[in-house]
């Protein structure tokens, strides 16, 4: 990368040629940045908003592989099937439920992980360490090992709560996918909230103990203000990532007992029913809310929100 | 020495929290057929047949090389892509800068799921499907808001100054860029990479959607697909094996680089 050579030329010219120096530097760079950015530009929005827009395109069509003469367009009636059928919509409520309840259990407990990583004084690289396992681990493998460890015989957890099979029974089946969930992506919450914990002053967290602040008049009124950014965009990051759950449903309970998410529907229509135009409308309304969630998010946090503030920061 | 206690305590919790359900399948890979239901934590009959098993069957060997295939290509493109992007957007001034990092962001945040059908019919005719670079597409895309991001988020750091210094002092262009800037930003990129490598390694729904053989099936995949299938009498012991053979290299980048994967998961964050 030869690339520094075109950089804006500054300094010491005399102010006339400095400004002629300049735009020609500037065109050079702005150059450079586009076609530096252009693979990967390219990359991200062929292989997304193309298909989305195909995904669209199909969502308005009658069109099963399993009887491809009967493809026909029909506007918004595969919307109207989805919309009125209750799969659907025990989907999307199971989908919110494991969305709230994992996010917001995450985060106390990744604040308490993040305090402990941060903090501590024994053993940091040691809690650190353990804490990135679930983080990497794949999530298939840690589903495969919560589900033997929930199966009556040969789990050391089946029987904790008495005889019977908590896979199979819905309410339970739901908290063991929740758990797995929140096993999974705490440390992940943890890291982010990590960051801006790092970024409360010492000095700051000192002088309020010395005014005798106690240990939670700290947490909260001198460490939550100046971590708001950092929790923002954890929540952000985990609700939307939360909402497109799949892998541990799919393993633990494979969506029996109505323990199914919108992801697991809309895999289950599109693979094993070979429906593309359900499963494509299915795509698109996942699509909407995802979009219309963080939307709100965005705007409600403004300038908090990650990305918004990159511009002044060259 | 109490708060010392205190935090012991803490960091105990912590580790056992986080190795449990690790060990657990760790346990269930070494158990005997025999005593695979018995429900002990600890193992009473030690064996290592079902890794022998997993390792003679096409199955597990064929997903491993896939896996294996499929991320290392993808972290090195996303990895060379994001490497570009991300100096770009640290360095220089064009425009549409802001607009690259709002669509990464947007597709950091895009659900995968609303992918999957129109991928699955485009690569169904393109020839695409079950094939190694029909994964690679999407993981190139989803890893590179993740590459820009981290990758951004290091090259700020570099003290750029220190290659105008050692052009002054008689270095070319191009031992400047290699002596100076290249070894420093070199643990950025490793970091990305591992951080990209283990987002392609952990992927399910792209796998389990676009592929439909062992041609180009992952091992995640593949593990789904041992149960009940009738070449193992109890696919629990098989499963867990191959799922500890595909967590060796998550500990070893862990073991290894645990600051590092952790500087470049916090890097990104706070500042965008």
């Amino acid at each position: 990368m030869t690339i520094q050579q075109e950089r804006p030329a500054v300094s010491d010219k005399p102010p006339a040629r400095k400004k002629a120096v300049l735009s020609e530097g500037k065109r050079q760079e702005r150059k450079l940045g586009l076609l530096l950015c252009a693979p990967a530009a390219l990359v991200m929005v062929a292989v997304t908003a193309y298909p989305i827009l195909y995904s669209f395109w199909l969502s308005l069509q009658r069109y099963d592989l399993k009887f491809p003469d009967q493809r026909e367009f029909v506007w918004f009636e595969n919307y109207a099937t989805v919309l009125t059928n209750s799969y659907w919509w025990t989907a999307f409520g199971v989908t919110m439920l494991i969305t709230v309840v994992s996010v917001v259990v995450e985060l106390v407990l990744g604040m308490g992980l993040a305090m402990i990583m941060h903090r501590t004084i024994v053993g940091r690289g040691l809690v650190r360490t353990s804490a990135l396992i679930p983080y990497g681990i794949v999530t298939v493998v840690a589903a495969f090992s919560w589900r033997y460890a929930w199966t009556p015989g040969t789990g050391y957890l089946a029987n904790i709560f008495g005889d019977g099979a908590p896979l199979t029974e819905r309410a339970s089946a739901l908290a063991i996918v929740i758990l797995a969930e929140i096993w999974k992506t705490t440390p992940f919450m943890a890291l982010l909230l990590m960051a801006g914990l790092a970024l409360v002053p010492e000095d700051l967290l000192k002088a309020a103990s010395m005014d005798g602040a106690s240990g939670w008049q700290r947490f909260t009124k001198v460490m939550l203000p100046v971590m708001k950014p950092a929790i923002l965009v954890a929540l952000l990051f985990r609700t939307l990532d939360a909402l497109r759950v799949f892998d541990n449903i799919y393993v633990l309970t494979a969506g029996a007992n109505e323990t199914s998410s919108v992801s697991m529907i809309a895999y289950n229509n599109l693979i094993k029913g070979l429906n593309l135009g359900i499963g494509s409308t299915m795509s698109v309304l996942i699509f909407l809310t995802v979009a219309i969630i963080a939307f709100i998010f965005v705007k409600a946090f403004g300038t908090a929100a990650p990305g918004s503030s990159d511009d002044g920061r060259r | 020495m109490n708060t010392k206690l205190r935090w012991g305590l803490l960091d105990a919790v912590v580790v056992v929290f986080a190795l449990v359900p690790v060990l657990w399948v760790m346990s269930l890979s070494f158990k005997t057929a025999a005593t695979l239901t018995d429900g002990n934590f600890i193992p009473r009959d030690w064996t290592l047949d079902n890794y022998k098993l997993i390792f003679q069957t096409d199955q597990f060997v064929r997903a491993l090389i896939n896996s294996i295939g499929i991320a290392l290509i993808s972290t090195v493109i996303a990895v060379v892509l994001g490497t570009m992007a991300a100096y770009a957007i640290s360095r220089l001034d064009f425009p549409g800068k802001s607009l690259l990092v709002g669509v990464s962001l947007l597709i950091a945040m895009f659900p995968q799921v609303s992918l999957v059908s129109p991928l699955f019919n485009i690569e169904r005719q393109t020839g695409l499907f079950d094939t190694w670079p029909g994964l690679i597409l999407p993981y190139i895309t989803f890893a590179l808001p993740l590459a820009i991001y981290t990758l951004s988020a290091f090259f700020k750091q570099i003290p750029w100054d220190l290659e105008k210094a050692a052009k002054m002092d008689g270095a070319t262009q191009g031992e400047a860029f290699r002596k100076v800037i290249a070894p420093l930003a070199a643990p950025g990129v490793f970091t990305t990479a591992i951080l990209v490598f283990i987002f392609c390694w952990n992927d399910f729904l792209f796998a389990i959607s676009l592929t439909s053989t062992e041609q180009s099936r992952t091992v995640p995949v593949a593990l789904s697909f041992f149960t009940g299938a009738s070449q193992f009498e109890d696919p629990t012991g098989a499963i867990s094996a191959a799922a500890v053979v595909i967590t060796i290299p998550i500990i070893l980048f862990v073991l290894f680089f645990q600051k590092r994967i952790v500087a470049g998961l916090t890097s990104g964050a706070v500042k965008g």
